[in-house]
Order: structure tokens, then C-alpha cells, then sequence
């Protein structure tokens, strides 16, 4: 699946997107943060406050305990500040 | 009714956007236009610009989702969201909401529903340029409050 960073948390992982393929036992969005949080400093870095930052499912907002299977695309980001 | 949703890096003219939804029309009684502009000071220290990060396409997706909700809500005769990206300096305009309606009970409420949306949950994150370097802008509280009192959205079921 591909996964994007928006913000600080694509600051901190060093790049803005990338193909991965979590193994099975990754259900979870909250599991996927801790699954990439191990993939080394960076991620570790970015995904430390993992409560604070939100993701979204093929570009609309879930919770944490939202299942990942069937998505496309997966995004990452802080809390929004527009307007 | 007139829908328009549009990001762009470009400046943004209030005066003929708000000219635009109402032309040619008689039917519309309450026009309300709110424009977000860049502070040339950040927790009073001064800044050089704000740099919009924004999610392409749920950025619009998102915001498309929640003026369809404004309609549903209030009887709107027209519509215009335009929101900027990139590097906008102080005094330059940042986001435009323009809500229609017969009356202006609705023209002020779904400009105000709609801000504050667009605040908390359409995919757009600010950065300080400063003498002191770069900073993100981090989530007001505030912000999530005035959002809150409007009840569950289509963005806002899914991500609380």
C-alpha cells in the first residue's frame, strides 16, 4: 500500500511517500504506526507522539482503530491548522 | 445553487468572487464573505511568511464534503470556498468562504460552520518563517471547541 506524510511527520521520516507492505499481523491503523515506528530512527522519531498524530484512509479522515485491509492509500500528518 | 471549491497558490480578488455568486440573481437577499489573512506576528513575535502544506485532493474532498453538509443544513443559495497553498506573506489573504441565502440568519451561520471546519479537519498545515527559523503552527484548542459546538459532520464521525 502506499503510505504519505504530510507536515512534521514527513519531516521527521525524511520523505513524503512511499510503497509498503505491513505484514499480516498489522491490522490496525494505531498497529500500523507501531509497526513503522520500528522500522529504525527516523520513524521511531516521527512516530513517537503517535497520539497525536491523525491519518486518513484513501483520503478521508479514521480513528485509530479503523482496519487498513482493502486500503490504497494511507496518510499520516499532525493535527490540521488551515483556515 | 452555486458551488465552488478551489485551491490554488494564487492570490484570490474577494470583491469578484462575492460579485460572482451573485450575478444576474435576485433571489439572493444575505451575502456573507469571511477572509483569512496572514498576521505579520505569531504569539507577538514578528514572522517573514506562513508556508500552507495541504493534501492534494482530500483537501478538496474534504472540503467538498463539508459545504455539501452546510447545504443540507441551511437553505444556501450559493456557495464559494477557496482556499491558497504555498508561501503567503503577512497582509496577503490565506482562505475565502462566501455563503448566499435568502436571509442572513444562514449566510452567517454556514460561513461560520464552515471556518471552523476548515480549521480543524481539512488536510492543510501551516509553517512560521521567523528570524528564528521554521516552525509548524500546532492545533489550537480553540479551534477543535468552535468546531464541536456544530455536532458529528461526515469528517468528524469517522475521525472521533
Amino acid at each position: 500500500m502506499k503510505l504519505v506524510y504530510f507536515a512534521w511527520v514527513r519531516e521527521r521520516v525524511g520523505k513524503a511517500e512511499e510503497e509498503l507492505v505491513p505484514p499480516a499481523s498489522v491490522k490496525t491503523v494505531a498497529e500500523l504506526m507501531r509497526w513503522l515506528g520500528g522500522r529504525g530512527e527516523e520513524y521511531a522519531y516521527a512516530f513517537e507522539q503517535a497520539k497525536s498524530i491523525r491519518a486518513a484512509i484513501d483520503k478521508r479522515h479514521v480513528r485509530p482503530d479503523t482496519a487498513i485491509a482493502g486500503a490504497r492509500e494511507i496518510a499520516f500528518f499532525p493535527p490540521m491548522t488551515g483556515g | 445553487m452555486q458551488t465552488t471549491v478551489r485551491l490554488q497558490r494564487e492570490a484570490f480578488d474577494t470583491a469578484a468572487e462575492a460579485a460572482a455568486l451573485t450575478r444576474g440573481r435576485t433571489d439572493i437577499g444575505a451575502l456573507v464573505t469571511f477572509t483569512g489573512i496572514c498576521r505579520g506576528a505569531e504569539s507577538s513575535e514578528p514572522i517573514a511568511a506562513l508556508t500552507l502544506e495541504h493534501y492534494p485532493g482530500m483537501a478538496e474532498a474534504e472540503i467538498t464534503r463539508h459545504v455539501e453538509e452546510a447545504k443540507s443544513r441551511w437553505p444556501l443559495l450559493g456557495v464559494t470556498v477557496i482556499h491558497r497553498y504555498g508561501r503567503i506573506a503577512p497582509g496577503e489573504n490565506i482562505v475565502l468562504v462566501v455563503t448566499a441565502s435568502s436571509h442572513r440568519e444562514a449566510a452567517f451561520a454556514a460561513a461560520e460552520f464552515l471556518m471552523d471546519y476548515l480549521k480543524t479537519q481539512a488536510p492543510f498545515w501551516k509553517q512560521v518563517e521567523s528570524a528564528n527559523g521554521r516552525s509548524w503552527v500546532d492545533a489550537k484548542d480553540a479551534d477543535d471547541t468552535a468546531a464541536a459546538r456544530w455536532g458529528k459532520t461526515p469528517g468528524r464521525d469517522a475521525a472521533e
